[in-house]
């Protein structure tokens, strides 16, 4: 059988332990109407509307967005534009917390079919947790639901640092379960895979225990071997199915979500009230206390940063999310949103690069690559702007998990290069 | 606070650099010189100093020339310096041995790039020249007596012994190292086999093309009716197996590649050894299969996961 490439990373999951602490209430939030990939909201309120913890404030009508939910009860005090990561300019409403925290009316939501499903996914306010933050709706509204016979739920939270999932999994085995139940039952899927990399034998054993005695959900232990939780390498490891050229994973019969995500979705079900917080892990290679922080999203970095008494002084780079696909930011009163799963702190040791020398061709990036592509070659195509080699070496199919830039002894900036690449080839 | 990095991920980076595997290179040859020390004396030291000295000095004043960055410290000439020494005679006068690296540094590496843009190994394209230019030198016992180890004896080596049908040396001789050795990297198969293992280990090369080459000799000269063992301890074949066979520059990236070109090694090595005008065919192999990498990487490029057939004869 086909084995599929990667890296070894130091795990650095010091944070596996740190239970799940609620941040205190912070004085405002500023909650962006862009958290998941597509088209962000318009705001449907005004300033000066008093709002409850997960009143809607944000919709829009395009099918490939997510509405947004205060994560608090307050008064809005702004709408403001600002620049995303996306570089378009979208909308950010902020929100006077009150002292008197009020919650809207939930109750139990039923849901029968695939139609109900998505209605509670999109109402929900659900967006893939793990980072990439694709709509879960969207996900399950596969057309042709017929097709799909498997279900394959991310919990391999392969990023050094991050235990957000992994503490997810250790504190609420049963919201996740009932998630997959509930998503299998709606969809007619008859099989699901929690894959998981054997890095987390609590985890696996934990669930395992509680899916005794259940049929259709199989808990799959992954190597620890980065990227495993890139989506198609996922699909790979737990169904032996690979995802061609231009198919999503349900063209295969495959749907692939979150360990969050899922998780998030049952607690809707059960509750009715959508996602107003999110677990992000607090870790970095100066960080002498990881913590796993439940936070309301729009909380700025800053103030849960104040909150795990991270001294801010030798920290040269922040990350939202892990260090081979992260983001770094560029100023810490950036707001929490929905897909961030860490914030991670490195100080000169790691932030500051070693300077970049000639390709020796040693092929350690090919070796490295999921996809079986050839990053070097691509580099090279790349500077000289021949958008036709590039297009024959698929860089299309670079999932930029980042291991040959990790793995390059001359320390060429390859998946960056891919990531430039592939715009060149949207321009062209 | 300092001023936040904003940059594209990754946001680490492997411990690995270039220095640290040219490093391991560099220590991988120390047990063939130490082997070469033992047998021929001090003056393989001396020829080993010259040829690293000269190639780092040549590699200096290229880039000096050419106004490029600087990249001596890469170590990378150091290597080019000891594989041109492990390939040259222990009595070969000084001279040469500058003149190979300014081969090897200055034409082979330089004028192609530097470092990873030479399409041949510029130890064995320096090989080859010497031997083409200065073949007396190259082949002939020119040890000078008093240049000699305790009991060291110069003769050629036991390949030219077994065109000229004389007796040969004993196969452990052979595989622990031989005194009549025209190269001195040459000497000692186990020496070699201790460095390739620690370059395997080290994961700075992969095994593939050393056992491939070795084995298609093995195999070639054994149906061609010769000693197989005799033939896979003899000559350059260790050396260049498991040292330039395995150069990442002016070798294929991919597995599918390396076997192809260490196949295509084995069999022009046998060639030249049992039909060819010269008794060692191992570095003309090597330079010839370096040559033709191009297009061994071309046509065993990996297929990328979930590439449509179609797609790929479309492209």
């Amino acid at each position: 059988m086909l084995k599929l490439n990667g890296v070894r990373l130091f795990h650095y999951k010091n944070s596996k332990d740190a239970a799940t602490v609620d941040l205190p209430l912070p004085p405002t939030v500023t909650i962006p109407l862009l958290q998941h990939m597509g088209v962000g909201c318009s705001p449907v309120v005004a300033v000066g509307d008093v709002v409850k913890a997960g009143q809607l404030i944000g919709d829009s009508d395009a099918a490939f967005s997510v509405p947004v939910h205060s994560s608090v009860a307050g008064t809005v005090t702004a709408i403001t534009d600002y620049v995303a990561s996306t570089g378009k300019v979208e909308k950010q409403v902020t929100i006077e917390v009150s002292p008197e925290q009020e919650t809207v009316e939930g109750g139990p939501v039923t849901v029968t079919d695939q139609a109900s499903l998505v209605a509670a996914a999109r109402a929900a306010g659900l967006a893939g947790l793990g980072g990439a933050g694709f709509p879960t709706h969207v996900k399950l509204a596969y057309k042709d639901i017929g097709r799909v016979d498997a279900l394959v739920v991310n919990g391999a939270e392969c990023e050094p640092y991050i235990t957000s999932d992994y503490r997810e999994m250790m504190e609420c085995p049963d919201d996740i379960i009932g998630g997959v139940e509930l998503v299998q039952r709606c969809l007619g899927i008859k099989q699901a895979y929690i894959g998981i990399e054997d890095n987390k034998p609590d985890a696996i054993a934990l669930l395992n225990s509680r899916l005794a005695g259940k049929e259709g959900i199989r808990v799959e232990a992954l190597p620890s071997l980065y990227p495993q939780g890139a989506e198609k390498v996922l699909i790979y490891n737990t169904t032996g199915r690979i995802i061609e050229e231009g198919e999503i994973p349900a063209d295969k019969g495959v749907i692939v979500m979150n360990i969050t995500t899922i998780a998030n979705l049952c607690r809707y079900i059960r509750t009715g009230i959508p996602l107003t917080h999110k677990r992000v892990t607090i870790d970095g290679n100066y960080v002498k206390k990881p913590m796993n922080v439940r936070v309301p999203l729009g909380t700025s970095i800053a103030y849960v940063l104040e909150f795990a008494g991270v001294p801010m002084e030798p920290a040269r780079k922040v990350l939202m999310g892990g260090p081979m696909m992260g983001m770094a930011v560029y100023q810490l009163d950036a707001p929490i949103i929905k897909n961030n799963n860490a914030i991670l702190l490195l100080d000169e040791r790691e932030a500051v690069f070693p300077k970049t020398t000639a390709c020796i061709r040693c092929g350690r990036c090919i070796d490295v690559c999921p996809m079986n592509l050839m990053p070097a070659a691509l580099e090279k195509a790349y500077d000289r702007g021949d958008g036709e080699r590039l297009k024959k070496l698929k860089v299309n199919l670079c999932i930029n998990c980042g291991c040959c830039t990790f793995a390059c002894p001359a320390k060429r900036h390859l998946a960056q290069k891919n990531q430039l690449a592939k715009a060149l080839l949207r321009k062209k | 606070m300092n001023q936040l990095i904003v940059s594209p991920s990754p946001h680490t980076r492997s411990g690995i650099t270039t220095r640290q595997i040219m490093l391991d290179v560099i220590i991988a040859l120390c047990p063939a010189l130490i082997a070469a020390f033992i047998l021929f004396g001090y003056r393989v030291l001396i020829v080993a100093a010259v040829a690293v000295g000269s190639s780092v000095l040549i590699e200096f004043l290229c880039r000096l020339a050419m106004k490029r960055e600087q990249t001596i410290g890469d170590l990378s000439a150091v290597v080019t310096g000891l594989l041109l020494a492990m390939n040259l005679p222990a009595g070969i006068p000084l001279w040469i041995v500058v003149f190979g690296s300014f081969i090897a540094i200055a034409v082979v590496k330089q004028l192609f790039g530097g470092i990873g843009q030479n399409f041949a190994n510029p130890a064995i394209t320096a090989r080859v020249i010497l031997l083409a230019s200065f073949s007396g030198y190259m082949t002939a016992r020119s040890v000078p007596e008093q240049h000699l180890g305790v009991d060291a004896i110069a003769s050629a080596t036991p390949l030219v012994q077994l065109a000229g049908g004389r007796e040969t040396s004993s196969l452990l001789q052979m595989f622990l190292g031989v005194k009549s050795s025209c190269a001195v990297g040459e000497v000692s198969a186990l020496a070699l086999l201790i460095g390739g293992v620690y370059l395997v280990a080290r994961r700075v090369i992969k095994p593939t093309a050393p056992l491939v080459f070795i084995a298609a000799v093995f195999v070639l000269t054994g149906l061609l009716g010769q000693n197989p063992v005799e033939q896979i301890l003899s000559g350059g074949l260790m050396l260049g197996a498991i040292f330039m066979a395995t150069d990442y520059a002016t070798t294929p990236s991919t597995t599918k590649g390396k076997v192809v070109f260490a196949l295509g090694c084995g069999v022009i090595t046998v060639l030249i050894r049992l039909y060819g005008g010269y008794p060692e065919g191992v570095s003309f192999a090597i330079l010839l299969m370096n040559i033709l990498t191009p297009q061994i990487d071309k046509l065993t490029m990996k297929k990328p996961l979930g590439l449509k057939e179609e797609g790929r004869k479309a492209a």
